[in-house]
């Protein structure tokens, strides 16, 4: 089978973290910002960023129309924190025009986890990669508040005072979001995840 | 420097990759001077990544001259309930109580600034004490490690703040990338030397010689103005720009700022830079920075 392309959405963010995690995870990466790059890619990543930012860009150059349509034709996507808010259905806290991509059946709180000085990092289990905890990177995180029947929990994070745990990695088929960053750990196991999301669905087709 | 990972399962705020990884996240865009809740909402309208929170605009600092400061709480508290993007203010240069106050506050970033008069002229505040990132500005490599060394965890070249005038970003953010070049080309035997010369610690000089960047995002500032000014300091290897008095001080500010905007995402496609170039309005008058005396350049605040 040969290498899946998989682009980064580059109109603002950590784009360049994800290309090399993306390569290091033995994947052939580019950055994505026009419908027609879009076309020549077999799955994509929306990194970290603002989100809000995100959002308008991608209505304005004509990428958001065609981006929905390749998720609705299955395209695998990976959302990390601004991209887990991109890929959800409903948004909590963000700002009234803000439109998403939409795909996983959830609702995602805006910056849930507080502001940059509430922003921390943490070890966190992560199903389906069990060997070792996962370090998270919270950055003015979103959480994910309520998911539908078809979404799988992949990763909770225990409340700091209390019981209550927030869903922080989801998947729904061809979709994966996480809260967090691994973009900006030196571990790429997510993204191997990920990769190997996309070659058993080219596999598939 | 502590950008190992730690092991640590348990939460950690304010460590150095959770600061550093802030500025991660901002990179292509535009971080735009505001002095009010309206401005604020323009700029985030205009999709600025995030806003700068200050009493006066710099051009305006230099026309009424005396001593500029920290803003008002109120103003600051203000801004960040008007936003929901990240919120930054500066402090003076040296003015750790200012910083203190500003984390207090809650802002996303502090700006230890050459822009506000300098509350110490011999040591800048020690970044690693604060939760709260920050950002310093630098004119030339030195500097900036100098600036990481006591904890910034984002560096912008400094340029001429106020002017409407690009030529001192562009010299700042050429000297910074040359500089690292010339370290790229070193052999290992070399590095000592270099550190001495850039009086900056071995171990940063080394990483950025490793590296080939600075361990941080490295954005620009200081004199951007129109949407070909923030397109050539990304192509000259800015990771994105701040933008001043260039915005507010213009004839049509949410046209020009989502002009900018856009002009920094596609800072490498002329046509789109050309769009966004179109009936702007009257760009902010400029000051030609030959003619200015040295004691009225920010950029030599700071050392």
């Amino acid at each position: 089978m040969s290498t899946p392309v998989i682009g980064v959405l580059a109109l603002q963010g950590d784009v360049r973290e994800h290309l090399v995690a993306l390569a290091e995870a033995d994947a052939l990466a580019r950055p994505v910002r026009r419908a027609e790059e879009l076309a020549e890619v077999d799955a994509l990543v929306i990194p970290g960023g603002e989100s809000t930012t995100m959002s308008k860009l991608a209505l304005l150059f004509g990428v958001m129309d065609p981006l929905r349509e390749r998720v609705a034709a299955g395209m695998p996507v990976y959302g990390t924190c601004a991209g887990m808010i991109m890929l959800a259905d409903k948004i909590l806290d963000g700002r009234e025009d803000q439109e998403s991509v939409g795909g996983i059946d959830m609702t995602v709180r805006r910056n849930a986890f507080g502001r940059q000085n509430e922003s921390f990092e943490s070890g966190i289990a992560f199903k389906g990669l069990d060997d070792a905890p996962v370090h998270g990177v919270f950055i003015r995180a979103p959480w994910v508040e309520a998911v539908g029947a078809g979404v799988e929990v992949l990763a909770e994070l225990p409340g700091a005072d209390g019981p209550e745990s927030r869903i922080v990695a989801v998947r729904q088929g061809n979709l994966l979001a996480t809260s967090f960053h691994p973009e900006l750990t030196g571990d790429h196991r997510v993204h191997a995840y990920f990769v190997k999301m996309v070659e058993e669905h080219l596999a598939a087709e | 420097m502590s950008t190992t990972p730690t092991t640590a399962d348990q939460p950690q705020i304010g460590t150095a990759r959770v600061k550093r990884g802030m500025a991660e996240q901002l990179k292509g865009g535009v971080i735009m001077d505001v002095v009010n809740a309206e401005q604020a909402k323009i700029a985030e309208d205009a999709g600025a990544v995030a806003v700068m929170a200050l009493e006066r605009v710099p051009a305006d600092i230099r026309k009424d001259g005396g001593v500029a400061r920290m803003s008002d709480p109120n103003m600051i508290e203000e801004i960040i309930e008007a936003v929901s993007i990240p919120v930054m203010a500066k402090s003076r240069i040296g003015h750790f109580v200012e910083a203190q106050v500003l984390q207090s506050l809650g802002v996303d970033y502090i700006d230890e600034s050459e822009v506000l008069t300098p509350a110490d002229e011999v040591n800048h505040s020690d970044k690693w004490a604060f939760t709260t990132p920050f950002v310093c500005g630098a004119t030339n490599l030195g500097e900036a490690l100098r600036r990481i060394a006591e904890g910034a965890a984002m560096i912008r070249s400094k340029g001429e703040a106020g002017t409407g005038n690009v030529v001192e970003a562009v010299r700042h953010l050429r000297q910074i990338k040359n500089e690292i070049g010339h370290l790229r080309a070193l052999d290992h035997n070399e590095l000592y030397a270099a550190a001495k010369e850039l009086r900056a610690p071995y171990e940063l000089v080394k990483e950025v010689a490793e590296l080939g960047k600075l361990p941080v995002v490295l954005f620009s500032a200081g004199g951007v103005a129109t949407p070909a000014d923030a397109a050539l300091m990304r192509q000259l290897g800015a990771e994105g720009v701040f933008v001043g008095s260039g915005i507010f001080k213009s004839g049509d500010p949410a046209k020009r700022a989502a002009a900018i905007v856009k002009a920094t995402t596609f800072f490498d496609d002329p046509k789109i830079i050309a769009d966004a170039s179109r009936n702007l309005g009257e760009a902010m008058v400029g000051i030609n920075c030959d003619t200015l005396p040295e004691t009225e350049r920010y950029a030599n605040r700071g050392w």
